[in-house]
């Protein structure tokens, strides 16, 4: 692991929501840290709780819900601070990207002064110095032509161009932490990989770090450097790409792997399915969240929760939950 | 040679755009494919290429402007509402949100009820409920679930009604639009296999569409590829993915990320397919695929590529990729 | 459902889903205000028809030896007299029933005719849309009350015609609700498949569209029925409504207008009445408003 230290350090975040049938854990006890210039990919299925613990560091969950533990960004701690305070941080130190990127941006102005605007609110200076970071900051997400660009309205846009402005916008103030939530999620493959592409330039060239929720494995794996895998709330594998995708400690990485149909395999009769459903989040079960529908699991899979921790003796990087660890 | 279940020739489907002097959206555009029985024919393409109105064709919910859908040996393309019929009976579709294509004020079996309601009025209700049921247990779900709502299920759950009510009134062909692209991964690949399970027990085509191109290629056979509701290439799967011909089925399958770092970072240094969509109101003229293409020259311009024939298939490109089979 | 479709449902006992409606029910009996409105509007109907049991007096009966006093236990007079000595009490009843029921059935039958009539538009579309809905344009530019003394001028003064005039008018605002959520309803793939069966129009109408689009409409009608109750309260206010010796809280506060300085129960009673049944219904509106578009729920 880098030893820079941490943009963004998470410790042992939990997300409770109160809703009519009583709370419901989404993340149930998280930690994780980003180093400069470093991207962590977070993959989970639906109701894992990715979104939630992006939506925590993020400040932007909904009124129901109950957030513990830590998230500190530049060592300044952001659970249970100031809405005002969250609002600056979110312009300035965090850039955010969501999935759909027509939401994102206001419909009836034109997408070079929504850049303008972000700037000179929280940067502080003129319309010039703003049009000029504006343009530049839309050259770094690779939109040909910005000059003509500038002066167009979200709707004359394509999808993958309206995302990377919305990239551009997250961008604009330089801020130290990237978050993007499921941001290739609504647009067609060939639009995916070009918007890939520009995080990774972006990560490249200007040290920002990057945090990618997404539910495709594919999607981080040439994006981020590491990869945290979750499951029912929690983290259950936590590895640099290269290692969790060459071997898979987690039988829940390893299946989720297993389960995709490949481009690059001979096509199998059968795809291999992970059985039944994510348990719900009402529910906390005793022993490992993954053991019922884990082929791998054992009686004490079922009563006693796998803690997330080193592997072996000199896998340097990579972290699992698994009383019973796929071997390499 | 007998005659497939399903064959399309020309297929074209023009929708007249409102305020813009007579232009014409042109959706599917002399489109042709067949599908034999128990067979399954992939389409892929971004989205706008046409391939949801080609489905909403194929079940006569949009008016066919030109060509034939040839279906059991008669063609359905200008046939009314009541000669439709046999059509809509025969060919069943599941579509691509699983909770959205359930009425939310249905229970579970009433949903699977409903395709039994239209087309078997004559059968007896409790008869009608005892189908309705059986179906659920052979999709996997059970009588636990038949008098649940949608809103209740998870999202495989509910693909897995949507299936059993494609299934309930004996079907030749399922169309099945996106069906797995808004599940979970883990559930991406229980459905997948239930359907290759009901195909082979009971011998139903299948018409796949996704832009999903790894999960097309484990299902299909043969294989269409659209691009601004034009054909650009189709063949056997097989082939078209191990050696595409036309410059467009490349991009797509280069454009599929792949859970491997090392390939991916390879990849990396490849050029992208440049741009985006042009606007289906106003494509390029020629090839509507010059616009992004790397191989394009003056004459893609200038001339429409024909369809020209090439082993099981055929592609539409004046600059094909090489045919490493010869 | 046949006794053996019965059968099949209770095999599978305790697995019966929770259906929206019932969900709906739910947030709206715990919403207090609501369950407050649906108390007091109880009340008031209650009110209504047990209050001339109660009393000994007739609501066209003048008790000549006293005129216009105020509440009083005497002689059972416990809301007063008028100004003709009729008693306020069995009156105020009265008033109460004519005003509900106008109410109650205008907004019902405008509802069914805007349902319907919104649906069909919507879901046929095209020029069939197109002329439905010009009409609504044009039948919704003519003023409410110039129609309504149109009316009442010509066919003399009667309470169905003003039955016949609101609802003539309220109708339309909810056929273009519901043609609005029809189209959108349209969109929808679980109509769409309903539409690939072939089956009927009439049955996609029916099963799919109007139940889904009648949340709305149920929230609008709420507040309609005070609407609707005001409405024939100005009007009768105005002299064009219900008619002597028949009474509702409108011709009621009216009448109690002109002795506001000498009696001023006779204004006071009766709109508070009124007053308390606008609240009832907002209250049961705002409910269920939030009770059939549960947005916070996770």
């Amino acid at each position: 692991m880098s030893t820079s230290p941490a943009v963004l350090s998470v410790r042992d975040l939990t997300v409770r929501f109160a809703t009519r049938r009583g709370p419901v854990d989404a993340v149930r006890g998280v930690s994780f840290e980003v180093a400069a210039g470093r991207s962590l990919g977070i993959v989970g299925e639906s109701g894992s709780g990715k979104s939630q613990t992006c939506f925590a560091i993020m400040g932007l969950l909904p009124g129901n819900a109950r957030v513990g533990g830590s998230v500190r960004l530049d060592g300044e701690e952001l659970v249970g601070v100031a809405r005002g305070r969250l609002d600056v941080l979110r312009g300035s130190r965090m850039g955010i990207v969501f999935q759909d990127p027509m939401t994102a941006l206001t419909p009836h102005r034109s997408v070079g002064s929504q850049l303008c605007e972000v700037v000179m609110r929280h940067a502080g200076v003129d319309r010039v110095e703003a049009r000029r970071r504006a343009l530049e900051i839309m050259e770094r997400v690779r939109i040909t032509d910005p000059e003509r660009r500038f002066d167009m309205y979200p709707f004359e846009l394509s999808g993958g161009m309206r995302q990377r402005i919305v990239i551009a916008s997250a961008l604009v103030l330089r801020p130290a932490l990237l978050i993007a939530d499921e941001p290739t999620t609504a647009l067609d493959v060939t639009v995916q990989a070009e918007v890939l592409r520009t995080f990774r330039a972006v990560v490249e060239h200007t040290g920002t770090s990057l945090v990618l929720v997404t539910h495709d494995l594919g999607v981080v794996a040439g994006t981020c450097d590491e990869v945290a895998v979750m499951y029912a709330g929690r983290i259950v594998e936590r590895a640099d790409a290269a290692t969790l995708f060459r071997a898979p400690a987690h039988p829940y990485t390893r299946a989720l792997l297993d389960c995709r149909p490949r481009l690059d395999d001979a096509p199998a009769a059968r795809l291999r399915s992970i059985e039944g459903q994510p348990p719900s989040p009402a529910l906390d079960l005793p022993g490992c969240a993954f053991a019922p529908r884990c082929a791998l699991a054992e009686t004490r899979c079922r009563v006693e929760r796998p803690a997330l921790e080193p592997l072996g003796t000199g896998a340097g990087t990579r972290l699992a939950a698994c009383h019973r660890p796929v071997p390499p | 040679m007998t005659e497939p279940l399903l064959d399309v020739r020309s297929l074209t489907v023009h929708f007249p755009v409102r305020g813009r002097g007579g232009a014409v959206l042109r959706a599917v555009d002399d489109v042709s494919f067949s599908v034999g029985a128990g067979e399954t024919l992939g389409v892929v393409g971004e989205s706008g290429c046409g391939k949801s109105t080609l489905a909403r064709a194929l079940l006569g919910l949009v008016p066919v402007t030109a060509g034939s859908i040839r279906f059991a040996g008669r063609d359905y393309a200008r046939a009314d509402e009541r000669s439709l019929q046999p059509l809509r009976r025969a060919v069943r579709m599941v579509f691509q949100d699983p909770l959205a294509s359930l009425n939310p004020r249905f229970t579970v079996r009433q949903c699977v009820r409903e395709p039994l309601d239209v087309f078997e009025p004559g059968l007896a209700a409790r008869e009608r409920d005892r189908q309705a049921v059986a179906m659920l247990e052979r999709v996997g779900l059970g009588t636990a679930f038949a008098e649940r709502y949608p809103h209740e299920l998870s999202g495989g759950q509910n693909q897995r009604v949507s299936i059993a009510r494609a299934l309930v009134a004996g079907p030749r062909l399922v169309i099945c639009d996106e069906a797995v692209s808004a599940l979970d991964v883990s559930i991406q690949a229980q459905i997948l296999n239930l359907l290759a399970d009901i195909q082979r027990d009971t011998g139903i085509a299948l018409l796949f569409i996704s832009h999903d191109l790894s999960v097309v290629r484990h299902v299909s056979r043969h294989l269409l590829v659209l691009y601004l509701g034009r054909t650009m290439e189709r063949g056997v799967a097989r082939s078209v993915f191990a050696h595409p011909r036309h410059p467009y089925t490349r991009s797509l399958i280069d454009a599929v990320p792949v859970p491997d770092p090392a390939i991916e970072r390879a990849r990396a240094a490849a050029p992208a397919l440049v741009g985006e969509l042009p606007s289906p109101l106003a494509p390029p003229s020629g090839c509507v695929f010059r616009t992004r293409c790397p191989r394009a020259s003056q004459l893609c311009g200038i001339t429409p590529p024909p369809l020209v024939p090439a082993g099981d298939g055929a592609f539409a490109c004046h600059h094909p990729l090489e045919d490493v089979d010869r | 459902m046949t006794p053996e479709g019965q059968a099949l449902v209770e095999a599978a006992a305790g697995l019966r889903g929770e259906s929206l409606w019932r969900a709906a029910l739910g947030r709206f009996s715990a919403n207090r205000a609501a369950m407050a409105g649906v108390l007091l509007l109880v009340a008031i109907t209650a009110f209504a028809f047990v209050a001339p049991l109660l009393s000994p007096h007739d609501m066209e009966a003048n008790d000549w030896e006293r005129i216009q006093i105020a509440p009083t236990t005497e002689q059972s007079h416990w809301f007063g007299t008028d100004a003709n000595g009729r008693d306020l009490f069995v009156r105020v009843a009265a008033g109460a029933r004519v005003s509900l029921a106008i109410g109650l059935i205008t907004t019902l039958v405008s509802v069914v005719i805007g349902v319907l009539y919104g649906a069909i538009a919507g879901y046929a579309g095209g020029r069939t849309d197109q002329v439905m809905m010009r009409i609504v344009d044009v039948l919704y530019a003519l003023p409410l009350f110039f129609a309504i003394i149109i009316l009442v001028t010509v066919f003399g003064r009667n309470i169905f015609l003003v039955f016949l005039a609101i609802g003539a008018v309220e109708w339309l605002t909810i056929a273009r609700i519901v043609r609005g959520q029809t189209l959108a309803a349209k969109q929808t793939e679980y109509v769409e498949a309903a539409r690939s069966l072939g089956a009927p129009a009439s049955r996609v109408v029916l099963r799919h569209i109007v139940p889904n689009v009648v949340g709305p409409v149920i929230v609008f009608s709420t507040l309609l029925v005070p609407t609707v109750i005001l409405v024939e309260s100005f009007l009768s206010f105005l002299g064009l409504g219900v008619q002597e010796p028949q009474t509702s809280w409108g011709l009621l506060i009216s009448q109690g207008t002109a002795s506001l300085d000498s009696a001023p129960w006779l204004l006071v009673i009766p709109a508070a009445f009124l007053a308390a049944t606008m609240f009832a219904f907002n209250f049961i509106g705002d409910g269920l408003r939030d009770a059939l578009d549960p947005r916070d729920e996770s």
